[in-house]
Order: C-alpha cells, then structure tokens, then sequence
C-alpha cells in the first residue's frame, strides 16, 4: 500500500531569521520617504506624539494579533482565517489578493531603484548636466527650463508621458531593470523560508549600515544641522489638526505592514512555545526607531542641500553685483554679503533694484522637501551630486533602498506563497521552486504595464488604492474576527498556551475597544476624504504654461473606473465566501472540521487554564 | 622731425583711445575673475599682464584672420577697472584707425580661445569674453552605456546563482527518493493517511526499536 508523507512544515534556523524577516517586512520604503515627509510638514517633533499614540493603541495590539493567530494556528493567511472560523475565511483571500496587487507595483519602484543603482557607475552623473540639444547650441530645453535630475528622472528614466490616457510605448530599459528586481526576489526565495532566511541576514541590517554612514558624512558637511533644527523644532499648533491624527494612524499602520498576511505566514513557520508578546515589542519598536533614525540621517542630508542651493542662490547675486559694479573679485563674499547689499542700496539703489536680485531664505530651501519617489530621485540624487565623491554615495543609498524593498517584497511574496502551498491549489508532483518560478513570472508579466509611458502614473494609482482602504478593511475585519468571533477566551487561552501568561489588561482593553474603534474611525475619515473630491495627480507635462511645475490633471472616467475596482474587489471576499458558504451548507452551517489541520483537530484538547483543574 | 614723430604717435593713441570706450561697435568687454579661478595662486593684474592678453589677442587674430600680421598696438584697451575687466577694441593692421569688425574678432577668440584661457590658468568662465559665448563642452559619450555593463554583470551572477541553487535541489531530491524507496521497504508500523483522515500530531510515529 502507498503511502503519502507529510511535508514537515519549514521553520527558521533561529528566532534572530524570524526577527529579522519581520523587521525587514515592516521596516521599508515608507520609513525612508514618508515618515520624515510627515514629520516636517506635520510640525517636526511635535508629530511624534501621535505617531506614538497611534503605534501603542494601534499599531502594537494589531501586530500582536496577527503575530499571535499565525504562529497558533501554524497556517498562512487563508488557512488561518478558515481555521477560526470559516465563514472569516474570506479575509484571508482579501489579503493574497492585496499582497500580490501590492507585490507588483512595489517591485516596479525596486526596479526604478536598480536603475539608477546601474547608472551610478559613471563619472560625472548622468543627472548633473543637461544633455545638449539636437544642433549642439545649447543645452536641451526641457531640462534647461526644470533641472537636470527632474530631466533624467522624468525623461531619461521613465520618458513619461503628458498624462495618464496616453500609454506610451514599453520603456525596454525599465522592463529590463524590472526583470532582474524580479529574479533577485526569485532567488531570495528560491527555498522558501531557507534561503529567504539567510537573505534577510543582509537585507535587514544592511539599511541601517547605510543610515549611519549618511549621518556621519552628513553631520561633517555644512548645512546639517540646519537641517536637523528645522526638522525637530516642535510646532505644537498642530496637534489642533485632525489631518495630524488621521496621518499618523495610517502611517503607523501602513508602516507596520498588518493586513498582508505575510506576518501571519512567518509567524507560522515559528515553534508553537514562543514569546510572541515580546517579539511584538521588538519589531514594532524597532519600526518605529528605524524611522526616526532614518529622517535623522535624510534631514541632515537635506540640510546640507538646502545650504548649498542657498549658498548657489547667493552666490549668483554675489556675480551680478560683482559684475555690475566692477567690485573687485572675490571683495563681496558669502559672509559680508548683505553688508555690501546695504551699502550698495545706499549708495545707489536703483542699479541695485534694476539687476532684480533673487531673495535667498535658508527656509524656503528646507521647505522644499518631498515624500515617496520625489525624495528619492529628485531631492537627494541632487544632494549626492554635490557630496564629494558622489558615487560611492549615490550606490550606497540606492543599494539601501533596494535592500528595504527587497525586505519588505519577502513579506509580500510570503503572504501569496505560503497559503497557495498550505491550501494544496497546486498538485502537488510540482516542486515549490516551480511555484514560486510562475508566481513571480506571472507577477513580471502583469508588472509590464509599469513599463510603460504612463507606468508611473498607474504605480500611483495602485499605490493610492490599493494599498490603503483594503487594508484597513481586512485590519479591522480581522480584530473583530478573532475578538468577537473567535471569541476573546479562547485567543486568551491560545497566548497562554504559546507564551505561558495570558495578556494583560492593557493588550485585552486594546483588542476589546480601543483599537477597533480607532480602525474605525481611521476607515471613515481616510474614505470620507478621499471621497471629497474628484481624484487628480500631477502629470509632467512640458507644454504646460507653468512648467516646470507638475500640472494637476483629474482621472478620466475609465481610471476611476479602475480605481473603484482596484479598492473594492480585494475586499470582496469578505462577503462572498460567508455567503457561499451559507448558500452552500445552508442554515445548518459547515461540517466541523472541514479544514482539520494536524495542529487542530479532535485529537486531544489542549490544556489550558481552564481546565488544569 | 622727431617732434612730428612725437605729434603723429600722440594723435595716434588719442585716436585710438577714441576708437575705444565702454560700448564701442565692434569692442568686447572682458572680465577676469582671478580668485575665483587661482585661490591663494592668484596673481596680480598689471601691465605686464596686460600686455600679454594684448599679446595673445594679437596671436589669435593673426591665427584666424590669415594674411594680416597684427600688432600688440593694434589691440587697444581702455576702461580697467578693479574687478579685473576692461573693454578692447581691435584695428586693422594697414589702418589703425579703422576697426576690425566684430564677427572677425569673435572668430578668431572662438578659435583660439583655449589657448587665450591657458596663458592665463583660465577657463571659460572666469575668463569672459561678455557677447561671446563658449562652445559647451561636449558631454561624455560611451560605445557601451556603462549601466548595462552593471546590469549584465549582476544579472549573470544572479543567472548563475538560481541555475546552481535549482541543481542542488534536483539532486537532492533525487538522493532522498532514492533513500526512502529503500526506507519503505521496511515500513508497518507507520500511521497510514487516508483520504479524509489527517495525519495526527498527538501520536508520535512507532519507532523503529519496537518493530517486531
């Protein structure tokens, strides 16, 4: 008689892999490009605290649950959810849906990255000149007219076009950067949790290297601790703002990476006797300190390039004043500048008035930041071209960020992979190389429609949509769905049981009340604004009259479309599978165990508190 | 007669001193920034510079415009001031009152304006001639672009990585389907799977010792 064996479910070598893969799934793009964005526009130190309010009454409870589900119920995310209760299985579908629509997108920003990581090896950068133009006269329009890192971000990378409706022609150079970010994933994850597992080694610990080189470079240039001040200095008017509250909580939860469903997959693979409450604490504060270090270290970079435009900005006046009243060189300098300007002004003031001198102000220059692709490609590549010895900075900060999404795509390729291999969906004589081999094919293939003209435009699109409200629905989904569905005695009793201690009070009020309601509320006023208003984005557009300034155009119809589609169907497993299953077993409701598993089934029960006695 | 020589070179400079001002037709004005360019190796500006800069305008023009032999008196120069700059005008060697016309002395700085930014340790821009404006520089070209060396050499690593990651698999897997044909020879005592059943954790697998 044949016999069939039981793969014997993958485990991490050690916690520190396991450790290391959520940060790594945790810590990513976001801590690097918006975290600091919001700390500045939101009144610098004063933001933390909600930020911080928001991690504990939020953030925490909710890794918690998804940490503690996972490595109980020893099963990725659909698998779970059908496991506490089937008619919730639904949630999990929702989240392979969102991991993998997210998986896509994000793999095109990796690819964007390994773009100018490749163009980082050549003297001088290719985004700090101007091309010439066609007869060699001068230099190419549009780049004269915005600045050469806007020409090569725009033009040489992406070659966008004018808006969204026009699709443009396959960039081959993207879908070729786009093609090895996909088989770098391929390999990381060629052995699942094996080979991933050593991968985060590096991924993980490698970002945090590169922050601290950035911030002792940048605190030895000049600049950076204008930078810092500016960051920092508290506004606390604006903790009067709901918007501040609003951004918080979504940062915190967006940065955390709940709803994915790649946390409950590596949770699962852990020993069933683990402190998940203490793994809790360590990822989401070390979340939340990579972010801060991170604006620490971009802030001081950034204020280094604030002095330097504001230096350039005096600099020129310095040459017009120079130049027009033969002063002799060098005699006006940066230091006495506004000495001679007054002296100058007195002495005879409509010359002054008739050169039209710019007005030079530090802040306007540190005003100018920016959050997501903006800062990286634009702000600081223009900050590393001044730096000497640009490109070593330039392949460091780029291999950063590469390692930060390379981190974060683990979590998302988890959340797909490990329910396909857990539910059986494909037969089983093929081998998990072969799966993960099409999953990332197909994943590449559908990926394609980023490499187009108007790819950026639809990364913006995806990354609005649907890496926001499906979340927080699946989010809040799944906190009712074990608390009130599953029923908070038994998710107690299944702490104990892994960890030895029941959770406290605090963890339970969370579960209960607090964190429910702040999803929420957080749903309601994220749709409701967004709701507000006909959708637009910025296009790049050089028949604009105000180029170089982004033109705000609104989504077409058929765009909006898509968007509806794009937040909706995700989250439509969560009805659906309740309702097939009713229709299906009727009122009498599903067999019992129609997902035994070998961790759950009417072997034995376990012992718990309860029943000690 | 040495004093018509005297009155003949007197009414020369002051005509050529006319034929040079601030906006003349055909001058240029010229602007030395030597401590932006030198630093602390800045030297000063005096007469022996300048004439040198008439020196070697007058090569130029004797380079570009073939044929005329010009003389360091037939670059005039007025207006010095301290910035360093000044303006000049430039006279035709078979006239000296007439000047040479502007797009035949532009010529001849194109031409030779390397060699005018080199006498001085100069460059285009902390040398300029205001009107004339450099040619740019043409920007570096590769046969190869450089990003795709990068590229094709991390895709070959990566290439070859998955090829021997996948082939160590294969064997191994060959290598246990080999092993447990052998282990199921012996096999009895195993908890058999059924279609609905389920592997059950809660009883460990007989061990071998017991086997009768």
């Amino acid at each position: 008689m044949s016999t069939t064996k039981e793969k014997e479910r993958p485990k991490w070598d050690n916690k520190v892999q396991y450790l290391l893969t959520c940060i790594g799934f945790a810590v990513g793009l976001g801590n690097v490009w918006r975290f600091p964005y919001l700390c500045q526009i939101y009144g610098g130190g004063a933001f933390l605290i909600p930020y911080l309010i928001a991690l504990v009454f939020q953030g925490l409870p909710l890794l918690y649950l998804e940490l503690a589900i996972g490595q109980r119920l020893r099963q990725g995310s659909i698998g779970a959810w059908n496991c506490i209760s089937p008619m919730l299985g639904g949630i999990g579908i929702a989240s392979m849906v969102v991991s993998f629509l997210v998986s896509i997108f994000y793999n095109t920003i990796l690819a964007w990255v390994l773009w100018y990581f490749f163009n980082s090896f050549q003297e001088p950068l290719p985004w700090s000149s101007c091309p010439l133009n066609v007869n060699s006269t001068g230099y190419n329009h549009e780049c004269e007219v915005s600045t050469p890192v806007n020409y090569f971000w725009y033009r040489e990378t992406l070659n966008i076009t004018a808006d969204i409706e026009t699709s443009g022609s396959l960039r081959w150079w993207i879908i070729l950067c786009q093609g090895t970010s996909w088989c770098i994933v391929y390999i990381c994850f060629i052995k699942g949790i094996e080979s991933m597992g050593k991968a985060v080694y590096v991924t993980t610990t490698f970002p945090s290297l590169v922050l601290t080189i950035f911030l002792t470079r940048a605190l030895t240039l000049p600049g950076a601790t204008d930078g810092l001040v500016y960051l920092f200095s508290p506004d606390w008017e604006i903790l009067k703002n709901p918007k501040v509250w609003l951004d918080a909580a979504t940062q915190i939860f967006f940065s955390l990476s709940v709803g994915f469903g790649g946390l409950i997959a590596f949770s699962s693979y852990n020993v069933e006797k683990n402190n998940c409450e203490r793994d809790t604490l360590l990822v989401g504060i070390i979340n939340s300190a990579t972010s801060l270090y991170a604006s620490i270290s971009i802030f001081s970079i950034l204020g280094f390039k604030a002095k330097n435009n504001y230096n350039s900005c005096v600099s020129q006046n310095i040459i017009s004043l120079t130049n027009h009243f033969d002063i002799a060189d060098q005699n006006i300098t940066l230091d006495n500048y506004m000495d001679w300007v007054d002296y100058l002004n007195q002495t005879s003031p409509s010359d002054v008035a008739s050169l039209d001198l710019r007005t030079c102000d530090l802040n306007t220059f540190l005003d100018q930041s920016a959050s997501g692709t903006g800062l990286a490609f634009i702000v600081f590549t223009e900050a590393v071209i001044e730096m000497p010895g640009s490109q070593v900075w330039a392949v460091l900060f780029f291999i950063m960020l590469f390692s930060l999404g390379l981190s974060s795509m683990f979590g998302n390729i988890g959340g797909v992979l490990t329910p396909i291999q857990d539910l059986k969906l494909v037969p089983s004589w093929l081998p998990d190389e072969v799966v993960t081999a099409i999953v990332c094919l197909i994943s590449f293939l559908i990926a394609i429609i980023f490499g187009m003209g108007s790819g950026n435009y639809w990364v913006e699109v995806f990354n609005s949509y649907v890496g926001s409200v499906p979340l927080l629905i699946i989010a809040f989904m799944e906190i009712i769905g074990v608390v009130y569905i599953r029923g908070l005695k038994t998710f107690k009793e299944d702490v104990f049981y892994m960890t030895g201690k029941t959770p406290n009070i605090f963890w339970v009020s969370c579960w209960m009340v607090i964190s429910p309601v702040m999803l929420f509320v957080v749903l309601i006023a994220y749709v409701i604004i967004q709701a507000q208003e006909h959708p637009m984005y910025p296009a790049w557009n050089p028949d604009y009259e105000l180029f170089p300034q982004t033109e705000t155009k609104p989504y077409p119809n058929w765009v909006f479309a898509i968007i509806i589609l794009l937040s909706t169907v995700p989250v439509l497993p969560i009805v659906l599978v309740p309702l097939y299953k009713l229709i299906r077993y009727g009122r009498t409701g599903a067999p019992a165990e129609a997902n035994p598993t070998p961790y759950f089934n009417e072997g034995f029960e376990i012992e718990t508190q309860g029943t000690r006695n | 007669m040495w004093k018509n020589t005297f009155f003949l070179f007197f009414i020369l400079s002051a005509c050529a001193e006319e034929l040079c001002k601030p906006d003349a037709s055909n001058g240029y004005k010229v602007r030395l920034s030597l401590k932006t360019a030198l630093g602390d190796d800045a030297y000063t500006w005096n007469k022996n510079e300048m004439f040198l800069f008439q020196s070697t305008l007058a090569f130029a023009m004797r380079t570009s415009h073939t044929g005329q032999s010009y003389e360091i008196s037939n670059i005039v120069v007025c207006n010095e001031t301290d910035r360093v700059s000044f303006w000049f005008v430039v006279t035709s060697p078979g006239n000296p009152t007439e000047l040479v016309e502007n797009y035949i002395v532009e010529e001849a700085i194109r031409k030779s304006r390397h060699r005018i930014n080199s006498a001085f340790l100069l460059t285009d821009k902390t040398l300029e001639f205001v009107g004339i404006l450099p040619t740019l520089a043409t920007p570096v070209s590769y046969d190869t672009p450089p990003w795709l060396i990068v590229f094709g050499v991390l895709m070959g690593i990566i290439v070859a990585g998955i090829i021997v990651l996948l082939a160590s698999s294969i064997v191994k897997r060959k290598r246990k389907t080999r092993r447990t044909d052998e282990e199921e020879a012996d096999e009895e005592t195993r908890v058999k799977t059924m279609d609905n059943g389920v592997y059950n954790m809660s009883f460990s697998v007989e061990d071998k010792l017991t086997q009768m």
